[in-house]
């Protein structure tokens, strides 16, 4: 077994082929991808909002420095200018009023930025100085406007702020990213590992049992979950295989015996007749006996062959209703002559009536085999009695019939002996010398398995009492 | 009377042939179902054995084949297949009998006799008579002799399924089949002791005995010859 055991580089290439591993890196894939959508969003609305905001504090100092132009014209601008661009460390704000040429009249930056403005008059430049932390170029974001007379004005703001947000939230989603991959990732190898380890137990335990233990089952863990429960039913079907491989060995074993001793006998028979070289009224007589013997085998034979087909369920889309009564009656009727001739009262009671699903000639046959055995066992001057039971006495299951074989003769009085006598070919010691194959109850016990019911052998004090519990359909 | 026999194991058909022919009977043997399906279409016979289970062509759809071709004669199964399910596909597709194999050969000779005696017309009979022992079904009176005998109902459809099959042998499992209707193997002879009642009332107080017991096959009912 060692040598296919894997390894543990084949381990890990199992590992990335499995499903589960597959499963897992799919999930990771979307799960990755609505990560980057969601922090992608999330950026791109804080910076606008950021802007928006910019643009709002613009306008309104624009519309605060165009009331100071119109009311105290460009003394008062200058003047206005020169007052925020103090306070321009607080509000970073960005103002340059210039001239014709450009060339700066007031204001806090020290010259006219080259970037070319958009339409409204929206423009963002490079600021000369650097931001605050000494990082990369800083910017601004700025309306121009010209004055007339060859004056032009920018109000802007420097848009540090909405770069920090922006970065910001640039770190946070690629930090997301990687630890969502790197999670997903190690939680995909675990999950993979553990559900490949159970699938090796099932596999590993499967492998044992082709190499022939048939006696290994597949550990079962507490939790409960879809494995657990595909390994209990893969248990549960090897304890019916392994049921029925006994079972095979078994009547393999029993037909090799009881076979083997009327086929030897037949042949013993016929090879004294050739060797004796009786008259031909000898050899009638020999091969009269060969004949019934054969027959007798023939016998045996059937009778395996009616418990191995019940006992295959072969014969259940033979099913129809059957009238549990009339059969009874039936049987009675066919066995009384003979209990009469053995001085045996055979008493048929029929309580109430009941109707089943089932194989009406298997059935026949099982209520024949247990009055057949009754007979066989009682005494003179006793009573067998065939009686049809509802589950009345039994409240917990009403819907099932019971068919009782009473007898009054010996019974079995060792228990354990009742539940030998359902083997094959068990006949206890008693009975050797009686006629019968020691098949009789075994069929009954395997019509009543294939009907799903059940055959007990109970004491009548004093005798046997068999009962053929059937559910009704 | 021409019997032909579909049975791709020769010791079988061999052996089987063998008895036909000594009680009179003329065989013709075909070995695969085509073969037999070819000859049981072309020639006339009394009665046909068929295996199930035959190479080319298998037993049902020759019987099929011959039943749509309108060729009523008579067909006896002859399988291995043993479960009730096999019968009655057997019966369904236009078999006449269904006999196991393993099987006596006397239980085979019984089944045919009783096939091919079997009234050619289906004219419903009201009175059956065997020597002196008369069956009225419709009054379902039965006299020997003039004397009225009275009979228990299971007693009285095993002497009708004796009656219509007078001089045959007829065997316990035909019996079981035929007059209790159950297919099983009873464990002691319990048809035997329903024969013997049954000679009891029919036979006690009247000469000749009518019905006699074929060792190693069955009963039969017939009267002096």
């Amino acid at each position: 077994m060692a040598n296919t055991r894997p390894t543990a580089s084949s381990h890990n290439r199992r590992l990335f082929h499995s499903r589960i591993f597959r499963l897992a890196l799919i999930y990771l894939c979307l799960f990755t991808a609505s990560v980057l959508g969601l922090l992608g969003f999330i950026y791109w609305s804080a910076t606008e909002s950021v802007t928006r905001q910019i643009d709002s504090t613009i306008d309104a100092e624009i519309t605060g420095l165009a009331e100071q132009y119109n009311q105290r014209g460009l003394v008062g601008l200058i003047q206005a200018i020169e007052r925020r661009a103090g306070k321009a460390g607080e509000t970073r704000g960005l103002y340059i009023l210039a001239d014709k040429a450009f060339e700066p009249l007031a204001g806090n930056l020290s010259r006219w930025p080259d970037e070319l403005p958009d339409q409204e008059g929206w423009v963002t430049f490079r600021l000369e100085y650097p931001d605050d932390d000494g990082g990369s170029a800083n910017f601004g974001r700025a309306r121009v406007f010209d004055l007339g007379k060859g004056i032009h004005l920018l109000v802007g703001h420097d848009i540090q702020e909405r770069s920090r947000i922006a970065s910001s939230i640039r770190g946070t989603l690629i930090w997301s990213v990687v630890v969502t991959i790197g999670v997903s990732l190690v939680g995909g190898i675990l999950m993979s590992r553990s559900l490949l380890r159970q699938i090796d137990t099932i596999n590993e335990t499967s492998r044992e049992i082709m190499a022939g233990d048939m006696s290994r089952r597949i550990p079962i863990g507490k939790r409960g979950d879809e494995i657990d429960e595909v390994a209990g039913n893969l248990n549960a079907m090897l304890d019916q295989i392994e049921r029925l491989l006994a079972g095979m060995s078994e009547i393999s074993d029993n037909i090799a015996h009881d076979l083997r001793t009327p086929i030897s006998r037949l042949r013993t028979g016929l090879e004294s007749a050739l060797i004796g070289q009786p008259d031909p009224e000898g050899y009638r007589e020999a091969v009269r006996k060969a004949i019934e013997e054969a027959d007798n085998i023939l016998k045996t034979f059937n009778a395996l062959l009616s418990i191995a087909q019940a006992e295959a369920g072969a014969t259940e889309a033979q099913f129809e209703s059957v009238d549990l009564d009339a059969l009874l009656q039936d049987v009675s009727e066919l066995y009384e002559p003979l209990a009469e001739e053995q001085d045996i009262k055979l008493k048929l009671d029929l309580a109430q009536s009941a109707r089943l699903d089932g194989d009406r000639n298997l059935l026949f046959q099982a209520v024949a085999n247990l009055v057949d055995n009754a007979l066989k066992f009682s005494p003179k001057n006793s009573v067998v009695t065939i009686s049809l039971l509802g589950g009345l006495e039994d409240n917990q299951k009403p819907d099932i019939s019971k068919i009782v074989v009473a007898d009054q003769g010996p019974g079995i009085p060792d228990q354990s002996d009742r539940k030998r006598v359902l083997e094959r070919f068990h006949r206890l010691e008693a009975s050797r010398s009686t006629p019968g194959n020691g098949l009789g109850l075994s069929l009954v016990a395997a019509v009543a398995k294939l009907h799903g019911g059940t055959l007990e052998l109970d004491d009548n004090a004093p005798g046997l009492r068999a009962t053929l519990s059937l559910p009704q359909s | 009377m021409r019997i032909l026999i579909i049975e791709d194991d020769g010791q079988t058909s061999a052996y089987v042939s063998k008895g036909l022919t000594e009680c009179g009977y003329l065989v013709d043997i075909a070995s695969n179902g085509k073969e037999g399906l070819v000859r049981a279409v072309s020639e006339d016979y009394d009665l046909a054995i068929i295996d199930r289970m035959l190479p080319e062509l298998d037993g049902l759809s020759i019987v099929e084949t011959l039943r749509r071709a309108n060729k009523d004669t008579p067909i006896i199964f002859l399988s291995a297949l043993g479960g009730v399910s096999d019968r009655v596909k057997g019966l369904r597709s236009g078999g006449d009998d269904y006999l196991v194999k393993p099987f006596a050969f006397s239980e085979l000779l019984a089944r045919v006799e009783a096939l091919l005696r079997r009234p050619a017309s289906r004219a419903v009979e009201t009175n059956l008579r065997v020597a002196d022992l008369e069956m009225n079904l419709l009054a379902r009176q039965i006299t020997r002799c003039g004397q009225t005998i009275e009979l228990q109902p299971r007693e009285f459809r095993l002497l009708e399924y004796l009656m219509r099959h007078a001089g045959q042998v007829v065997t316990r499992t035909m019996l079981l089949e035929n007059v209790w209707d159950y297919l099983f193997d009873p464990q002691t002879n319990v048809i035997d002791v329903h024969i013997s009642r049954l000679r009891q009332k029919i036979d006690k107080n009247f000469e000749p005995a009518l019905l006699h017991t074929v060792r190693g096959a069955g009963y039969s009912l017939r009267g002096p010859d």
